[in-house]
């Protein structure tokens, strides 16, 4: 999937890849996706419950050995 | 400015003795639902820390002033941050070391009583997950039932009690918990017993438990004899200990019975479990003691935190042993049943020895409640 931007978060733990997501996503406008590295497994469910709270929407989440990608699109 | 942390002991604490405490979970909505930190005397409020990254103040209000506070996540960066920022609002708040892992993983040993011939029983309350170990120990002998994954803990206790661990049993095939019961087994030289028609898909040595088998520990001889009572699983085994104790496995607990299904044969043991139910325990005695391998809710805590009844209350308080009807009891324990433990089918492989995930992953399979029974 096309991203506008990619964050890498791996190795940080939580609250780190919540906390940069969002800071990365203020400075983005609405209807452009980011792309999100993760290795906290907490970050799956979080993530999830963030973007739908926050009013973005989670395009996708792949698994790929210990790293969790996530695509999310502004709201 | 740091933050002060409270340990899970100390959280264990307060449930047993059932002291005020504020939980402030600032994990997402649905691990809240799903599995919290139970007590009598906790009071809760749920927001997610991703909701306060800007500022704490909308919570600030809906803490009380007269009750601790602590603030709760998974693994405990969150609740560090949290705490931190109430701390900047002058508000006094402490946070879970470890987390919610920590709170999983941590056993109270309570001691059940003392063995006719000398010797020792002691109850090792896993509070945040509702599981509970045995250790039994006379004259520098000790005996292990159902061990959960923390075997250093076990191991630690037996040295300090001055006791070497001759025998590790676990009641069956555990489908909630990862047992320890192997490698404690392995770091000791003590024999692991399994019931043989769990275990026909494991991978290691073990020997035999079957219905009737008899071991002693110590000079005392204190004797502790097996009982076959299928039902939960197919193997399913009893133990009655020194003619006082009856540890009851996953087949009855203090105010629920086992579930049949979690091997996935609900149908087939439902006849097993209302026979060891209702005939072979209906003709022990009354006074037996009955431990059994979890506790589901607060309520089935004694005073001092152990879990522990007469069989013969049981045989007049628990609901799943006064079912006449054949029929009823087979839909209560076949029907509405509630979610499956997270990961079990991982869990089961995993204590069949045919996979072995690194700690980090066995916790995570661990997460939550047991979820072992049927009310």
């Amino acid at each position: 999937m096309n991203a506008d931007k990619v964050l890498d978060a791996k190795g940080l733990a939580c609250p780190m890849p919540i906390v940069k997501t969002r800071k990365e996503m203020k400075d983005m406008e609405s209807g452009q996706i980011l792309e999100i590295l993760a290795t906290d497994k907490g970050a799956k469910a979080d993530m999830t419950a963030w973007a739908k709270s926050g009013g973005h929407e989670l395009l996708e989440i792949e698994e790929a050995g210990d790293v969790l990608k996530f695509w999310i699109k502004k709201g | 400015m740091t933050v002060k942390a409270m340990t899970a002991k100390e959280v264990a604490r307060k449930v047993i003795e059932n002291k005020p405490l504020f939980i402030l979970d600032v994990r997402n909505g649905d691990a809240f639902a799903d599995w919290k930190i139970e007590g009598g005397n906790i009071q809760y409020l749920n927001t997610p820390y991703f909701d306060l990254l800007d500022g704490v103040e909308e919570v600030v209000s809906e803490l009380p002033k007269e009750r601790d506070i602590l603030v709760v996540c998974a693994k405990e960066g969150s609740s560090v941050m949290v705490a931190k920022m109430l701390d900047e609002e002058g508000v006094d708040a402490a946070y879970l070391e470890g987390g919610m892992k920590a709170w999983s993983e941590h056993l109270e040993p309570v001691k059940v009583g003392d063995l006719k011939n000398g010797g020792e029983l002691y109850q090792f309350v896993r509070i945040g997950k509702g599981c509970l170990s045995y250790m039994a120990i006379s004259d520098g002998e000790a005996a292990i039932i159902d061990a959960t994954r923390m075997a250093d803990i076990f191991l630690d206790f037996a040295q300090e009690k001055g006791a070497k661990i001759k025998h590790v049993f676990d009641t069956h095939l555990h489908a909630d918990h990862i047992s320890g019961g192997r490698q404690i087994a392995e770091a000791t030289g003590a024999t692991y017993y399994l019931p043989p028609a769990d275990a026909e898909e494991v991978v290691f040595d073990y020997a035999e438990l079957v219905n009737g088998l008899e071991v002693a520990i110590g000079d005392a001889k204190i004797e502790i004899e097996a009982l076959y009572s299928p039902g939960h699983t197919i193997g399913s085994t009893s133990f009655i200990v020194d003619d006082q104790y009856l540890m009851t496995g996953d087949i009855l607990f203090i105010d629920s019975i086992g579930r049949p299904d979690l091997a996935g044969l609900a149908e087939d043991w439902v006849g097993d479990l209302r026979e060891s139910l209702y005939s072979r325990y209906a003709e022990l005695a009354d006074e037996l003691i009955v431990l059994p391998a979890h506790f589901m809710i607060m309520d089935e805590l004694n005073e001092d935190g152990s879990v522990a009844r007469k069989l013969g209350d049981l045989f007049k308080e628990n609901h799943g042993l006064n079912i006449e009807d054949e029929q009823e009891f087979r839909d209560m324990v076949t029907k509405n049943l509630p979610p499956q433990p997270n990961a079990y089918q991982d869990i089961r492989s995993t204590n069949m020895g045919k996979i072995t995930p690194d700690e980090e992953v066995q916790r995570e399979m661990e997460i939550g409640p047991n979820r072992c029974a049927v009310r």
